[in-house]
């Protein structure tokens, strides 16, 4: 008994780091990163390469990062693909068809995201309705009452609005012409998220929320508020994409964001968010943003059919959720080892 | 200790749902150091009891007291703050978080001041791992180990280690031996009267006669809602007390008698009729 517990407390570092749960998502973003850097040559590794995949990854990554918390909490939001074009309509249309200043459009456009999660987190709380389900309909609802109001307002669906320099340059300059300003608010998202789930004590929280609700509640956890509060938060973080969009393209669409739904769950289950919630983590969900930025935008570097991006994004996500399992596996099993 | 005052007790307790009365005039007590085992067959109304002296239900009727004191949960953390505590068969743990994190769960140690609290690993591993070796588990010498390489047995024994560690004087177990093998079980009988020697009030929630009494000090049999009989430890044998479960129920009469078998034949079950 004795020595297997001096062989069990002291793991060597390799082990330790093969049982952390990010380290399939970095294998995978190494593998995939080398395989386009061979592919794309010096025009991919220097700075135009970098500032394609990493603009992408911005964009969605702000909006994967509460999508993988929701998805750790056990939950999924799919109305964000509506929260994206109703926050920027409401942005470019308080902005620019009315011409309040910008920080109303902002505002505006941030509440919109918030109502909305605030909406899906009640739904899903008070109701027995699954969460896909209550954001499905949210999403539609939304997108329909986008569509509504901005030919009801406008008698059109799109609205222009050109930001004034400061309001452009915190949410829509591209730094040196080529990297999105949205990578450094992605950059302080994720501390923002890494702080929630990994350092304060709701991160334990949300991942007992998501290991079994019924217990976590026993436990005294304010279930109904944490769960409201993360679905404000991706409402939140969907709505910045939107109005960074605005201030970056100084125009808003009624369609479009329907991609950042798939994109910003499929970020997360590559960064080894587990499918049913109850694990996961920040640097796996920025891990697994980056791998598919990578792939997305290698395709185009490397002069291959953009069908072929589709294919290798596929069969990423069954190789990451394979490989998750089997790297979770081996986490109980060391756990699990016999005295 | 006997002569104490009951830490919990429950006189003439009734429960409805709507039209449906679940629970019938259950009075029982448990004191420190005791183990109360409340047997029942599955739907005699175990879950509803539990969930009545938990907090989650309120009762139709009837009182409930702490120290000789009436008190009223309206809910759950009601009753958690009054120290009693619930460990639900197959809940209560998180396979995919850490020891620590599990041992904290809802109640974390915090570093750091105002609203940048930290969640303060080490402490909380330490304290685990010391916990739950002070119940007898020493192979979890890791605090960041996920729990679900635990065992069934150990997973319970965790649970119950946390209870106590946080203050719990009335422990509600909610069948946890059902899940487990002998082995485990053993484990876990043997945690419970580690708790009972604490001198925590124990109330052992079982379908199991021969684990309870392993353990108990007192019996109530629950049938369709109603205490049908509430004796002390060697009041009754163990045939007695199937034969009351069973309730004369046919397919419970028939599990009794193999289990009649089993004990008159060293365990071994009866030969399938050809």
């Amino acid at each position: 008994m004795p020595t297997s517990h001096r062989t069990s407390g002291k793991h060597s570092a390799l082990a330790t780091f093969a049982r952390r749960p990010e380290t399939g998502s970095l294998i995978g973003f190494v593998v995939v990163f080398a395989f386009f850097a061979s592919l794309g040559g010096p025009v991919f590794i220097g700075a135009p390469g970098w500032s394609s995949w990493l603009n992408i990854a911005a964009e969605v990554g702000i909006i994967a990062l509460p999508v993988g918390l929701l998805m750790i909490s056990g939950e999924f939001d799919f109305s964000v693909g509506s929260v994206v074009p109703a926050s920027s309509m409401t942005a470019a249309m308080l902005s620019g068809h009315y011409d309040l200043p910008a920080f109303i459009g902002i505002a505006g456009g941030l509440g919109v995201g918030l109502a909305i999660g605030f909406v899906n987190g009640l739904l899903v709380t008070r109701t027995s309705i699954p969460s896909l389900i209550v954001t499905i309909g949210v999403m539609f609802a939304v997108m329909g009452l986008t569509l509504g109001t901005a030919v009801l307002i406008k008698g059109s669906t799109s609205v222009s609005y050109v930001p004034d320099p400061t309001t452009k340059a915190l949410l829509g300059q591209f730094i040196n012409g080529m990297f999105n300003v949205a990578i450094l608010w992605w950059i302080g998202f994720a501390a923002v998220f890494f702080y929630i789930l990994h350092i304060s004590p709701v991160g334990n929280w949300i991942l007992a929320i998501g290991g079994d609700r019924e217990s976590a509640r026993n436990a005294g956890i304010p279930t109904a508020k944490v769960t409201i509060g993360l679905f404000m938060a991706s409402g939140f973080c969907a709505a910045f994409v939107g109005v960074a969009q605005v201030m970056t393209y100084q125009q808003a669409q009624v369609a479009g964001g329907q991609a950042f739904i798939f994109n910003s769950i499929m970020c997360a289950v590559i960064g080894g968010v587990l499918l049913n919630g109850g694990a996961g983590s920040i640097i796996g969900i920025l891990l697994g943003t980056m791998t598919f930025a990578v792939v997305n935008q290698g395709v185009f570097f490397a002069a291959l059919d953009p069908n072929v991006g589709s294919i290798i994004v596929g069969a990423l996500l069954l190789a990451a959720v394979l490989s998750n399992d089997s790297f979770r596996a081996l986490a109980m099993r060391v756990a699990a080892k016999k005295s | 200790m006997s002569d104490n005052t009951a830490v919990l007790e429950m006189r003439k307790v009734d429960k409805s749902f709507g039209p449906i009365d679940v629970l019938h005039s259950i009075s029982l007590k448990v004191k420190e150091g005791e183990v109360l085992c409340l047997l029942g067959d599955n739907g005699a109304g175990k879950s509803t009891l539990i969930k009545t002296l938990s907090g989650v239900f309120q009762p139709t009727r009837g009182e409930m007291y702490m120290d000789g004191k009436p008190v009223n949960f309206t809910r759950p953390s009601d009753a958690q703050n009054a120290g009693i505590a619930t460990v639900h068969q197959f809940g209560g743990t998180y396979p995919l978080m850490s020891v620590g994190r599990n041992f904290f769960v809802g109640q974390e140690p915090t570093k750091g001041y105002g609203p940048f609290k930290i969640y303060d690993r080490e402490k909380a591993n330490a304290i685990a791992v010391e916990a739950v070796q002070n119940f007898g588990i020493t192979r979890i010498t890791d605090g960041d180990r996920l729990v679900g390489g635990l065992s069934g047995g150990e997973r319970q024994s965790l649970a119950i280690a946390r209870a106590v560690h946080f203050g719990a004087r009335v422990l509600i177990l909610d069948e946890p031996t059902a899940a487990l093998g002998v082995k485990q079980a053993a484990h876990v009988l043997r945690i419970v009267n580690e708790a009972k020697r604490r001198g925590l009030a124990v109330i052992f929630i079982t379908h199991q006669v021969m684990h309870a009494m392993a353990v108990g000090d007192h019996f109530a049999v629950l049938i369709r809602g109603a205490i049908a009989a509430d004796f002390r430890a060697g009041e009754k044998s163990r045939e007695e007390i199937a034969d009351l479960m069973a309730g004369g129920e046919s397919m419970a009469d028939l599990e009794a008698n193999i289990e009649g078998y089993m004990e008159a034949h060293d365990g071994q079950p009866p030969e399938p009729a050809h």
